[in-house]
C-alpha cells in the first residue's frame, strides 16, 4: 500500500444511473490516474456515453459520486483542467475553425497557442474554413483542437474516430499519442478494440451498466486462455475442428487458422498428423477475442 | 501556486470579460451568417413597413407615425423570439449546448451572448425603420422622441428573449421555425403591432392587454403620444413579470 495515493483525475465512486426503467450503470467504480490512457470498451448501449457524461457533470448520478480532479464536475476550476471531444459532436456550422478555438481558448487560464492546436491536430490551413464545410474527418479533428486548447491534464474522447476511414483514424491516433507522451491522462470510450490497442495503457470493459473487466491490456487479454495457430498444412480443418479443446478451424489465404483453449496439445496433434506442416505460428488471442469472450460469459440482465 | 481551487480566483477579470465579449460577438456572426435567419429578421419588418406604413397610407404621416412606433416592436420581437427560439431548439437537439455545458464556459454566458446579439439586430431593425419612417413616411419627431423610442424599442428584445428561450428549450430544432411563427405572428396581429386595435373588432382590443406585445406596442405608441391611454407601470410590470416568468421556466426546462 502506498500511504499517499494522489487523487484520480476522473472517478465514479459506486454510480448508479438509471432512465427510467433502464439502468445505464450499475455500481460502477471507474478510475483514471495522471499519466494513465484509459479505454472504455462496451457494445453499444454498455453505458459508455453515460459513464463521460457523468464525469463531465452533463448527467447526475442517482447513487454513488462522479469527481473531477476530486470536486463535483461541474465545478468551473475542475473544467477548465478538462477537455472534451464529445460523440453527438455538433458544432455551430457558420463559423470558421479559428473563430471556434478563439472562442474556446478563452475559457481556459492557460490555452496552447493557436499554432500548437494546430498543429497537434493537424488542422494546418484550415482554421478560415467554416466548420460546416470540413469534412468528418477534418471536423474530427477540430473537435480535437478544441478539446486540447485548453491545455487540459486530462481529456475525454468520445468515440473518436467512429465512422472515420483508417487513414484519418491514424492521423488522429498520433494526435493523441503525443498528447498522452505529454502527460495529459486520457479516458477514451470507442468500440474499436484497435483503437485501445494501439493506445491505452489500461482497458475497462462495461457490458449491461456492469464494469466485467478492468486491468492493464495485458491483464484483460489474459482473462481468456484462447490462442489462435496458424500453420501451412494439408489437413482438413473440419477434422481438426473436432479435436478436443479446439474452438474453431478455418483455411484462410490457404493457410490452416487454429483458434484453442489448448495451444501446446494443439500443436503436438497438428504436428504429429502433418509431417509436411510449415510455418507454424502460435498468438495469443488479441483484444477482440478477449473482448467477445468477456462480454458474452455476462447474462443480459435487461433482456426481460 | 496554480492549485485547483485558486485558479478560479486567480482568473484576471478582463479575461473573463473577454469571454463574455467574443461569445456574443460569435453569436452574432454566427446568426448573421446564416441568411434564414439575417434576412427575414432585417428585412421583413422593413418590408411590411413600407408597404403598409408609407404605400398603402399614401401619405398620411399620422398612420406612418403610428405604424413606426408598432413596426420597430414587431421587428424586435422578431428577432428576439427567432435568435433564441430557433438557435436553442437546433443548439439542444444537436449537442452543440451539450458540449458547451460541459466546458468550462463563464456562468450565463450562453444566455448573455443570445441577449446581446438579440439587442444588436434589435438596433438593426429599428434604424432600419426609423430611416425610412422619417425618409419615405413623413415621420417627423423631436430628437428626445427618436432616442427614447428607439430604447422602447431595443429594450422590447428582453421579454421576447425570455418567451423565445422558453420556446426553445421545448421545440425540437426543426419545429422551433413553426412554433416560433405560431407564437409570433398571431400575437402581433392581437396585440394592434400590425393595425390599430381600432381597426379590429372590438374583442380583440378587449383581449389585446393579456398578449405581452401589447404592452410593449403601447409603450412605444406612448413616446408619440398615441397610446391607449393606461399607466406606464402597467406596460413596464407586465413586460417584466413577462421576461422573469419564462426566464425561470427556462432555466428550470434547461437545468435538466
Amino acid at each position: 500500500m502506498h500511504a499517499v495515493q494522489p487523487i484520480p483525475l476522473a472517478q465514479l465512486r459506486g454510480v448508479v444511473k438509471r432512465f427510467g426503467a433502464v439502468t445505464a450503470l450499475e455500481r460502477v467504480d471507474l478510475e483514471l490516474h495522471a499519466g494513465q490512457v484509459l479505454a472504455l470498451l462496451g457494445a453499444n448501449g454498455a453505458g459508455k456515453s453515460t459513464a463521460i457524461s457523468l464525469l463531465l457533470g452533463l448527467l447526475e448520478p442517482d447513487e454513488g459520486e462522479a469527481l473531477l480532479l476530486g470536486s463535483p464536475p461541474r465545478t468551473l476550476a475542475a473544467r477548465q483542467q478538462a477537455g472534451v471531444m464529445l460523440q453527438s459532436g455538433a458544432i455551430a456550422d457558420t463559423l470558421r475553425v479559428g473563430e471556434l478555438l478563439d472562442l474556446t481558448r478563452s475559457y481556459y487560464p492557460n490555452p496552447r497557442s493557436m499554432e500548437e492546436c494546430t498543429a497537434i491536430a493537424g488542422l494546418e490551413g484550415l482554421l478560415g474554413r467554416r466548420y460546416g464545410r470540413l469534412s468528418g474527418g477534418q471536423q474530427r479533428r477540430a473537435q480535437l483542437a478544441l478539446a486540447i486548447c485548453g491545455r487540459p491534464r486530462v481529456l475525454f474522447l468520445d468515440e473518436p474516430t467512429t465512422g472515420l476511414d483508417i487513414e484519418v483514424r491514424q492521423s488522429l491516433w498520433r494526435g493523441v499519442r503525443e498528447l498522452a507522451a505529454g502527460g495529459t491522462s486520457i479516458l477514451l470510450t470507442t468500440h474499436y478494440l484497435e483503437e485501445a490497442e494501439v493506445l491505452a495503457d489500461r482497458v475497462v470493459v462495461l457490458a449491461h451498466g456492469r464494469v466485467v473487466a478492468d486491468g492493464s491490456l495485458e491483464e484483460v487479454r489474459a482473462r481468456v486462455s484462447q490462442r489462435r495457430i496458424r500453420c501451412a498444412s494439408a489437413l482438413d480443418p473440419a477434422e481438426v475442428a473436432r479435436w478436443p479443446g479446439v474452438r474453431s478451424a478455418t483455411r484462410q489465404d490457404g493457410r490452416l487458422e487454429v483458434v484453442t483453449d489448448d495451444a501446446e496439445d494443439v500443436a503436438r496433434r497438428l504436428l504429429a498428423r502433418d509431417p509436411g506442416l510449415t510455418g507454424l505460428d502460435v498468438s495469443r488471442a488479441g483484444l477482440a477475442e478477449a473482448f467477445l469472450e468477456i462480454t458474452r460469459e455476462q447474462p443480459s440482465q435487461e433482456a426481460a | 501556486m496554480d492549485t485547483v481551487a485558486g485558479s478560479t480566483l486567480d482568473r484576471p477579470r478582463h479575461r473573463l470579460l473577454r469571454s463574455y465579449v467574443l461569445e456574443a460577438k460569435y453569436e452574432f456572426l454566427r446568426l448573421l451568417r446564416t441568411p434564414m435567419f439575417s434576412l427575414p429578421t432585417l428585412l421583413f419588418p422593413a418590408m411590411f413597413y413600407l408597404l403598409f406604413g408609407v404605400l398603402l397610407n399614401r401619405g398620411n404621416p399620422a398612420a406612418a407615425t403610428y405604424l413606426f412606433a408598432t413596426y420597430g416592436v414587431f421587428g424586435v420581437m422578431g428577432a428576439a423570439l427567432f435568435g433564441f427560439g430557433v438557435t436553442v431548439a437546433m443548439d439542444r437537439e444537436q449537442g452543440f449546448l451539450m458540449l458547451k455545458r460541459a466546458l468550462p464556459m463563464p456562468p450565463g454566458s450562453y444566455v448573455a451572448a443570445k441577449m446581446a446579439m438579440a439587442v444588436m439586430f434589435g438596433v438593426f431593425v429599428a434604424l432600419l425603420l426609423a430611416l425610412l419612417g422619417a425618409w419615405a413616411g413623413g415621420v417627423s419627431l423631436r430628437s428626445p422622441q427618436w432616442a427614447l423610442l428607439l430604447l422602447v424599442h431595443v429594450a422590447g428584445a428582453l421579454p421576447f428573449s425570455a418567451i423565445g428561450l422558453y420556446l426553445g428549450t421545448l421545440a425540437s430544432g426543426s419545429a422551433a421555425p413553426a412554433v416560433v411563427n405560431l407564437v409570433y405572428l398571431p400575437l402581433s396581429l392581437l396585440s394592434g403591432l400590425w393595425l390599430p386595435l381600432e381597426m379590429l373588432p372590438g374583442v380583440f382590443g378587449t383581449l389585446a392587454p393579456l398578449w405581452p406585445p401589447y404592452h410593449a406596442g403601447q409603450l412605444a405608441l406612448k413616446v408619440v403620444g398615441m397610446d391607449a391611454g393606461q399607466p406606464v407601470w402597467l406596460h413596464v410590470g407586465m413586460l417584466a413579470l413577462v421576461t422573469a416568468g419564462f426566464f425561470l421556466l427556462a432555466r428550470t426546462r434547461l437545468a435538466r
